[in-house]
């Protein structure tokens, strides 16, 4: 096993490290003659990167884009539904009136030209990127997990290696998360809050995979994370007791707080509101900043190509030991936030199934 | 910043699809694996119970067995004290008997010897007396012949009888 990874990175700062700096020069390159801008611009290439795009971009050879063209579903101003797929409008062509800005304010968006020649947005419903990275997680999961219940109407036989370390998976987040969180109710809310775990979790590891059709930055997109937390939302506010909401709107702290000026229930009812935002936040906000740091490193492949071979070389080399560490990092996350997310949930279910105080 | 502003257009697909994997995971999915896995963990539980009831039971026959075959042992033994008993009653029986038998056919025999003796005795005796009679009769015929000798024999006669006797 040592033998053969000291052959791995022999071969790989062989070969592989000249190979990638030699690809670092050609992007340069093109990105120089394309933009006819000198500097390698590492902030557009992020944002470009875990933003949401119409088509899914994989390389470039030389002047050629490779990318899969992904169906665009747009409903137009001027033409009504329109359907066609995302390579009409590679490279700045326009089809139907219809293209990808380049402006401030819709930058990498489908939009039109009104009379007035005003850009707007159609409505948009395309199966970008991220929607076709959530179709795809939703079909593996829904087979997944169909499979796993499958395997169990055949009674008590034992199960496929697979299917044992499914249950395990299961029964974990059952067990130690949602029975003691949610409480006395958990039976109601635990399918709901299994499949929060494992569509977070099964997204956030398509999104650490990086070859197609992984790596789009979906759970670190705000519309992902503000459906799941608004679902949550509505969930802890529906299944709400009466003693919930008696303790918001009139908690146990002495009357001055709570009477002439409401200030503790205000307190509570914004409370109400800042835990599914913090949710949202906080998946958010770690997902993007792990895909985040991990093109940062990879940038430094291409930043230093100007500073000659040798640094190039051995920056690349630190550059993808760090990704490598960053990624293993990023597993961790994956399966980190998902569980958080699912743990809180349970919690905020768990605090609004409140029951009155044993005086 | 339009990393905070959510799209519309995936907003629509998140809502679509998560509400389609919410719905078919937490009615066909998760819920038939949990049943089945609470059902498991009873029929175990059910089976630990029944497994420990019946070890219990073992036992107690066990321990029913036990005795019996101890209460046998402790029989087997009675019965062979008894009978081993029972051998040395019978044969002291039967030596007290056979010795008496013994003293009594001894005794029998003795008292037949004695009477047997005596019987012979008698014969004898009788025999005797007759023999002297005779021989007397004979010495007496053949000696009476002339008076002196006959009173001489009477004489030695009678001093032979006086000196036997005396």
């Amino acid at each position: 096993m040592k033998a053969i990874l000291r052959k791995l990175t022999i071969l790989f700062v062989g070969a592989l490290l000249p190979a990638l700096t030699y690809a670092a020069d050609n992007h340069e390159s093109a990105v120089s003659t394309h933009d006819k801008s000198e500097e390698f611009n590492v902030r557009d290439f992020i944002l470009e990167h875990i933003a949401d795009a119409y088509t899914w971009h994989i390389t470039k050879i030389g002047e050629h884009d490779i990318a899969v063209p992904l169906p665009v579903i747009v409903r137009s101003h001027n033409s009504g539904w329109q359907v066609f797929m995302s390579s009409a409008l590679a490279e700045g062509k326009h089809y139907k009136g219809l293209y990808i800005s380049e402006s401030e304010q819709y930058k990498g968006k489908i939009v039109e030209l009104t009379d007035v020649g005003k850009e707007v947005r159609p409505l948009d419903i395309s199966i970008t990127k991220n929607v076709f990275t959530l179709i795809l997680s939703a079909v593996i999961l829904i087979f997944l997990i169909l499979f796993v219940a499958k395997s169990y109407k055949g009674g008590f036989a034992v199960k496929s290696k697979f299917v044992c370390f499914m249950e395990m998976f299961i029964m974990m987040i059952h067990d130690d998360v949602i029975k003691p969180c949610v409480g006395k109710h958990y039976k109601e809310y635990a399918p709901y809050l299994l499949t929060l775990f494992f569509f977070i979790f099964i997204n956030n590891m398509m999104g650490v995979i990086p070859i197609f059709p992984f790596g789009a930055n979906l759970t670190g997109n705000i519309a992902f994370t503000f459906v799941l937390a608004l679902v949550t939302f509505v969930i802890v506010n529906v299944s709400g007791t009466r003693e919930y909401w008696k303790e918001i709107f009139w908690p146990d702290v002495p009357m001055p707080l709570k009477f002439p000026v409401p200030f503790f229930p205000l307190l509570e009812l914004i409370s109400v509101f800042t835990k599914p935002f913090a949710l949202m936040i906080r998946l958010l906000a770690n997902m993007m900043a792990g895909h985040t740091i991990v093109l940062g490193l990879v940038c430094m492949i291409f930043l230093t190509t100007s500073m000659g071979r040798a640094a190039n070389t051995s920056l690349t080399f630190v550059s993808v030991i760090l990704s490598v560490f960053i990624s293993f990092v990023e597993l961790l996350v994956a399966f980190i936030q998902a569980y958080i997310f699912t743990l809180l949930s349970a919690v905020y279910i768990g605090l609004a199934k409140a029951e009155p105080h044993h005086k | 910043m339009s990393l905070l502003v959510p799209d519309s257009g995936l907003l629509f697909w998140m809502v679509f699809i998560f509400g389609i994997v919410v719905f078919v995971l937490a009615r066909f999915g998760f819920p038939v694996i949990l049943k089945m896995v609470d059902e498991r963990k009873a029929f175990i539980e059910d089976s630990l119970l029944m497994a420990e009831k019946a070890r219990t039971e073992l036992e107690k026959v066990k321990a029913d067995s036990e005795v019996i075959i101890d209460n046998a042992r402790k029989e087997h033994l009675r019965i062979i004290n008894e009978s081993n008993l029972l051998k040395e009653q019978l044969v002291k029986e039967a030596k007290v008997k056979a010795e008496q038998e013994a003293a009594k056919v001894i005794e029998e025999a003795r008292v037949k010897i004695v009477s047997e003796k005596d019987a012979a005795m008698r014969e004898i005796r009788r025999e005797v007396a007759a023999l002297s009679v005779d021989i007397a009769e004979k010495v007496l015929k053949s000696k009476l012949a002339s008076g002196d000798e006959q009173e001489e024999m009477i004489n030695k006669l009678l001093d032979e009888i006086t000196i036997s006797k005396s």
